[in-house]
């Protein structure tokens, strides 16, 4: 029973943090100050999405396959390959790249 | 919203259903294997659905699960969710412009904010592309996610390590698609490359998802860093800012 109240307190507080980033008023939004930093998350969340989920396993760093397929990725963008491409490739290479190199 | 389909829009409203459907497929992948660890987790059929349905956000799920497996208390479980799910906040700060989200609607999308959906949006070169990204990730996501739970806590056991198919490198793979293309010039790059190195340096000291949001804080220095929009065009932080997110007034 108390995992009960541990898992609907958890989705509890979880939806309401969501809530909580769309229920900011606009006027506040709209400062100047405000908007160039809701610009620039953008490009720092996802770079920093990109590092975590590449270089660490929960609260580890970690190189493993997962950087051999996400060099592979990066080469794809930058020679403009379509979005489908670039994860397959990644998924396709860190798959590989486990099969030969085991524990990556 | 005249009855002439634009052939662009076309173009780019196929563009982002592909990746939405791509995204989705591979998390969906990790629902399997979320469901089948809740479970063995000590989490029953019930449990682990509802945290799919409900809670709906990977990492905290997983946390929650980690916590609750290794003998820790239930609400300490939850603690750990709610403070993982801390970024969907700052998420949303973002979401609101785009979504242009009103009356209940507001409540019904929020739920659809999680890594994927809004990486998925704010990507994106138009306020359409953002919306079109962010429903589709966001609604394909939760069907497949809560639909690999069900399959993983149903004893799929076959795909419950998604990595011996490279699919952990999939979502990265991912972001970084989306992130290229706003790397125009020398101080979008500085940024994007210090948020990854101070991220990847917290990992070590910090629970698991607060990595991201200790690099949001390079997001917030960076706005204050000196830059100007003047008459000759934009110069250091606000020639990025405008790169990202052009004036809306005039023609568009």
């Amino acid at each position: 029973m108390t995992l009960w109240i541990g898992v609907l307190v958890g989705c509890l507080g979880c939806y309401l943090l969501k809530l909580a980033g769309v229920s900011v008023p606009e006027s506040v939004l709209k400062r100047p100050r405000v908007h160039r930093i809701s610009a620039l998350l953008p490009i720092v969340l996802l770079a920093a999405l990109v590092a975590v989920q590449t270089f660490s396993t929960g609260s580890s760093l970690v190189l493993d396959a997962r950087a051999a397929g996400l060099a592979v990725a990066g080469i794809a963008v930058w020679r403009r390959a379509p979005f489908l491409v670039v994860v397959g490739l990644a998924a396709l290479t860190t798959a590989l790249f486990r099969l030969a190199v085991p524990g990556t | 919203m005249s009855g002439a389909v634009d052939p662009a829009w076309q173009l780019t409203r196929s563009a982002v259903l592909r990746d939405a459907a791509g995204v989705s497929i591979a998390t969906g992948a990790y629902g399997i294997s979320f469901g089948a660890i809740a479970l063995a987790g000590g989490l029953d059929l019930w449990q682990t659905v509802a945290l799919s349905l409900l809670m709906f956000t990977g990492g905290s799920q997983f946390g929650l699960v980690g916590v609750v497996a290794g003998g820790g208390a239930p609400l300490a479980g939850a603690a750990t969710a709610i403070m993982l799910g801390a970024r969907n906040a700052l998420y949303g700060l973002r979401l609101t412009e785009l979504l242009q989200l009103r009356g209940w609607r507001r409540f019904a999308s929020a739920q659809l904010i999680i890594d994927e959906s809004t990486a998925m949006s704010i990507g994106r070169d138009s306020p359409q592309a953002a919306r079109l990204g962010f429903y589709a990730t966001g609604l394909g996501v939760f069907v497949l996610w809560n639909l690999g739970t069900l399959i993983g806590v149903l004893g799929a056991a076959w795909l419950a390590d998604p990595r011996a198919l490279g699919l952990d490198a999939a979502a990265p793979a991912a972001f970084l698609a989306l992130l290229a293309p706003r790397l125009r010039g020398r101080e979008a790059w500085a940024i994007a490359l210090v948020a990854a190195l101070v991220a990847v340096v917290a990992v070590p000291f910090v629970p698991v998802g607060f990595p991201v949001l200790i690099a949001a804080l390079v997001g917030i220095v960076a706005a204050f860093l000196p830059g100007r929009t003047g008459p000759e065009g934009a110069s250091g932080i606000d020639e990025v800012v405008e790169e990202i997110d052009p004036p809306r007034d005039g023609a568009s």
